[in-house]
């Protein structure tokens, strides 16, 4: 059994293919283990076999961070206003992955609406890091970046908006890739902010996130209108040397305000791809400093928006006694959204009102353009930018709850990618001890490019894994 | 207060575009099918459900556009206009703001300010013995409606009476459906008008407070409505108080006007681009194929039908602005020998006396026996009260004039001593106005007229009777 858990989901894919391993099994396994989590790092778990599959992922069971909509299946974001909402369809990228061949197992416990780094702001409680389980694994697709360390699930889907699949992958010890904006296509996704929400997989390592990655895009969806036809096939990565590539260190995202714990482990990796033939510089992106204030205006602000649609009216939470309408509405908001989220709320709205939009909303927009030309002229000089994934290794439950803006910080390396629409990733790039002492716990590095470089930065991420070896087993015990 | 009162007027128009599929999904539109069953993901607003826009209706705006004149954008946007209400299943609606499809523009010397498009709200229905939102039991929602396609046309200030914006209004119905973009059908919510309606002293060049009046829905209430919001703009301004800016209901059916929401209570709409979205760029061939899917327009077809055809600017307007008489009339033009301005009087008026306001295509008369009546009446072969006679069973029955004329014997008195048997003999009774028509009283020949025509039951062609009496008296033929 301990075998099966050990392959990774193209080696359990390849086995399937070749006979040597049964789909119906290694489903029931994972079954299991998704049903018995110790990590709440599902909210819905498969309670039988999947219907039988054909394709090139065949039989390799799938978790799906719940904000992806799943026909007939919980799809709640997190949150208690959708509790128990089942909708009528399926998410394009779900459906890509499940005509592929991969089964789905379970939904993933997730941030509220995506919003949060940490994981505790789901409405159905906080996911635990199977590294140390006091700690939280990253949010918000901290459910599916547990569940894959923990081996609760080959591979997982997850979103990111503003770190959100790159911080829980680094927390968690896994690969995680945002791919570039307009890639993946978002329909069927519970948007939280839509000009930055994008798909992508959390997978035990590199090859897999390539073979999980080269089924989610291709061909652009009819159905979303910021989609784009992926320019090539992803391939699976083979390099294991880095000549000739070069690599720009930003100095605004690489020293201050990161562990050094997270800093040692980062600088190790460098010297390691210089190792491997890169050659690596100093690089400058003047503005990504004021990237989290832009991207904490510009996020609640369209989800001040997308989440008006949840009013009590159609589906979902609807507060009961009301005597009139707006009542009805500001008791079911009241009641069914956290409290981060009504934050975010209230932040957008004031930033879209009239008299302060160009202020804020603007001026923000203003602020994402210059960030997107800063990368623009780094990838003049470079092919790509690394920088630590998170600034810190997986905090105490509760350590950052009662601080929203420590919480943010979380971000810091990570929004600024987001706002230039460009495909990031996060491996696992060794251990580090946390702040306070105690077991060391995994360090992300995270490689940026240009838009639709992904296959170039899954082949110098491959290359960089090769070499640093992470040992990804964690003390987690069924 | 000195000097009069001048009432200044836009109008806010929304018309529902004649496409197959709504504005953001595939869902066919609704003709009054089961509640909620033009229904998908997107249009009802669920979770993860993305816009997709119709490029059917960025044609049909287009063509809008160049009918009006206006400056079509090469790049435009959608916004997203954010408020709560029941009928809105996303909590805001997707329409334009600052980058609308089209500007400026005019049309018969009303400027428009802007085109855009737009989705439509879904219908509300409240239940209960009032039928409105306050003291219902329940109110529900049919989401077969929202998401259609909504063009909204904004115009400049440029009307001053009521009567002219409902022309207006008029001109524009036309000149849409001749585009063939909409149904533009006022009782059924596909054509609906508000109008912002303010006054001023005459001459002046500054606007006064204005008031918004909500969704007429019809010419007749538009033209109600805007004046009864005149008259009591009159009457605040004239009792020295200041009028204020707020959104007005009108009730027909009691002429009450009553107040919707005042400027505090206007919402904060906080419009910003909708980010599931991306710009529409106008492409050259996007331009070509509405121009080329334009025919002509009503203003142009009044301006042809008074030039080369010679009809008064009226017949020429009301032909031209009711598409459908513009199409009989032309038919019937083609298909005979009448005269062209004789023929225009007598569709835009005989004709129309008998259809009202059903397109006389659908009665029984057919372009070309109307043609041939009036031919026979230009040949003086039939009187004008025995062609109302002919066109009365052409109406009803149909059927060829000149074989309903000979059924009827309805033919023109051809025996031309018969005839003066009779003028001479209703000269010979009635010698004083034969006296007064002899001394220079044209109107006293309408007392000897009619005894002919009653003798001759009509049949007697009118010039032919005068011109014997003059004869009869020893008057010039033609002088008065």
């Amino acid at each position: 059994m301990n075998d099966i858990l050990a392959l990774s989901a193209a080696g359990a894919a390849k086995a399937i293919a070749a006979g040597e391993l049964d789909g119906g099994e290694l489903f029931e396994l994972y079954r299991e283990r998704a049903a018995a989590d110790r990590l709440n790092a599902f909210v819905w778990v498969a309670d039988g076999p999947p219907p039988p599959s054909d394709g090139p992922l065949r039989g390799v069971p799938l978790a799906v961070k719940d904000l992806f909509c799943t026909e007939g299946v919980p799809s709640q974001s997190g949150s208690r206003i959708l509790e128990g909402y089942r909708p009528p369809y399926s998410a394009t990228v779900v459906e890509r992955l499940t005509a592929a061949g991969a089964p789905l197992l379970g939904k993933t416990n997730q941030d509220e609406f995506a919003m949060g780094s940490s994981t505790e702001n789901s409405g159905f409680g906080p996911v635990l890091n199977p590294w140390d389980r006091t700690r939280v694994p990253g949010g918000s697709s901290g459910g599916s970046a547990a569940a894959v360390a923990a081996r609760l699930t080959p591979w997982a889907l997850g979103t990111d908006t503003g770190g959100s699949i790159r911080q829980p992958a680094a927390l968690c010890g896994i690969v995680g890739l945002k791919p570039t904006y307009g890639a993946v296509s978002r329909y069927g996704m519970i948007a939280f902010a839509s000009s930055l929400d994008q798909a992508g997989p959390l997978t035990r390592d590199v090859t897999d996130a390539a073979l999980l990655y080269g089924r989610m895009v291709g061909a652009r969806d009819p159905r979303d209108s910021t989609s784009l036809d992926f320019p090539e096939p992803i391939v699976l990565p083979a390099r294991t040397e880095l000549a000739g590539v070069r690599i720009g260190v930003p100095v605004e995202l690489a020293g201050e305000g990161i562990e050094p714990g997270v800093l040692a482990a980062f600088e190790a990796t460098l010297e390691l791809a210089r190792s491997l033939g890169a050659s690596v510089e100093q690089c400058a992106l003047p503005h990504a400093p004021h990237a989290l204030a832009a991207y904490y205006v510009l996020a609640p602000a369209e989800a001040s928006s997308n989440l008006a649609r949840f009013d009590g009216v159609r589906y979902g939470y609807r507060a009961s006694g009301a005597g009139e309408l707006t009542e009805m509405y500001t008791r079911t908001r009241h009641d069914g959204f956290g409290a981060e989220v009504k934050r975010r709320i209230m932040l957008g709205t004031y930033a879209l009102s009239s008299g302060y939009y160009d202020a804020f909303y603007g001026r923000a927009q203003r602020v994402r353009t210059k960030i997107a030309e800063d990368f623009a002229a780094a990838f003049a000089r470079f092919d790509f930018v690394a920088t630590p994934t998170a600034p810190g290794v997986a905090f105490e439950l509760g350590a950052k709850t009662a601080d929203p803006l420590a919480m943010y910080l979380n971000d810091f390396c990570t929004v600024p990618m987001s706002l230039a629409g460009i495909p990031a990733i996060s491996i696992p790039c060794g251990l580090a001890e946390p702040p306070g002492g105690g077991p060391a716990l995994p360090v992300g590095f995270q490689l940026a490019g240009s838009a639709f470089s992904e296959n170039a930065l899954l082949g110098a991420a491959f290359a960089l894994e090769q070499a640093i070896a992470f040992d990804g087993s964690t003390p987690y015990e069924a | 207060m000195n000097g009069t009162l001048e009432p200044v007027i836009g109008l806010e128009i929304h018309v529902q575009l004649a496409t197959a599929t709504k504005m953001f999904c595939g869902c066919e539109l609704s003709f009054g099918e089961p509640p909620n069953t033009r229904t998908c993901p997107v249009c009802l607003g669920l979770p993860g459900a993305l816009p997709v826009v119709n490029a059917r209706a960025i044609h049909f705006g287009l063509m809008i556009g160049l009918a009006l004149g206006c400056e079509l954008a090469q790049r435009s946007i959608f916004h997203r206009k954010n408020y709560f209400y029941p009928d809105l299943p996303k909590g805001y609606q997707i329409s334009q703001y600052d980058e609308p499809l089209c500007r400026g523009g005019s049309l018969a010397g009303v400027r428009i300010h802007r085109v855009h498009l737009e989705e439509d709200a879904a219908k509300l229905i409240h239940l209960g013995a009032s039928g409105r939102i306050h003291g219902s039991e329940l109110s529900v929602v049919d989401f077969n409606r929202g998401g259609t396609p909504l063009v909204e046309i904004v115009t400049e200030p440029d009307l001053h009476s009521p009567s002219q914006a409902r022309e207006w209004l008029e001109l524009l119905r036309a000149t849409l459906r001749s585009l063939g973009v909409s149904d533009v059908n006022m009782n059924e919510g596909s054509l609906r008008a508000d109008a912002n309606v303010s006054l001023r002293l005459a001459g002046s060049d500054q606007l006064g407070t204005k008031t918004e009046l909500k969704n007429m829905n019809s010419f007749r209430f538009l033209e109600q409505g805007v004046t009864a919001e005149i008259e009591r703009q009159r009457g605040i301004i004239e009792a020295g108080e200041e009028v204020v800016q707020e959104t007005l209901h009108f009730d027909p059916s009691s002429g009450a006007i009553t107040s919707l929401r005042s400027k505090e209570e206007a919402q904060d709409y906080r419009y910003f681009p909708e980010p599931d979205l991306v710009p529409i760029a106008t492409t050259e061939e996007m331009l070509t194929a509405a121009r080329e899917a334009m025919g002509e327009l009503p203003a142009a077809r009044a301006m042809r039908f008074e030039r080369e055809l010679g009809l008064s600017a009226a017949r020429a307007r009301q032909l031209a602005f009711r598409g459908e008489l513009g199409d009989f009339y032309e038919r019937a033009l083609a298909g005979g020998s009448a005269d062209a301005v004789t023929l225009a009087n007598w569709v835009g008026g005989e004709l129309v006396a008998r259809t009202g306001d059903d397109d006389p295509a659908a009665s029984m008369v057919e372009p070309a026996a109307l043609a041939a009546l009036v031919a026979l009446l230009g040949e003086h072969r039939l009187s004008v009260t025995a062609a109302r006679e002919v066109l009365d069973v052409l109406v009803s029955e149909g059927g060829e004039p000149a074989a309903i004329v000979a059924a009827r014997g309805l033919g023109a008195l051809e025996d031309a001593a018969g005839l003066a048997e009779i003028v001479a003999r209703a000269i010979a009774n009635d010698p004083a106005a034969a006296e007064q028509v002899r001394a220079g009283n044209p109107k006293a020949i309408g007392a000897l007229v009619g005894p002919i025509m009653r003798e001759t039951r009509g049949r007697a062609d009118g010039a032919e009777v005068t011109r014997l009496i003059r004869a009869e008296l020893g008057l010039q033929p033609d002088g008065d």
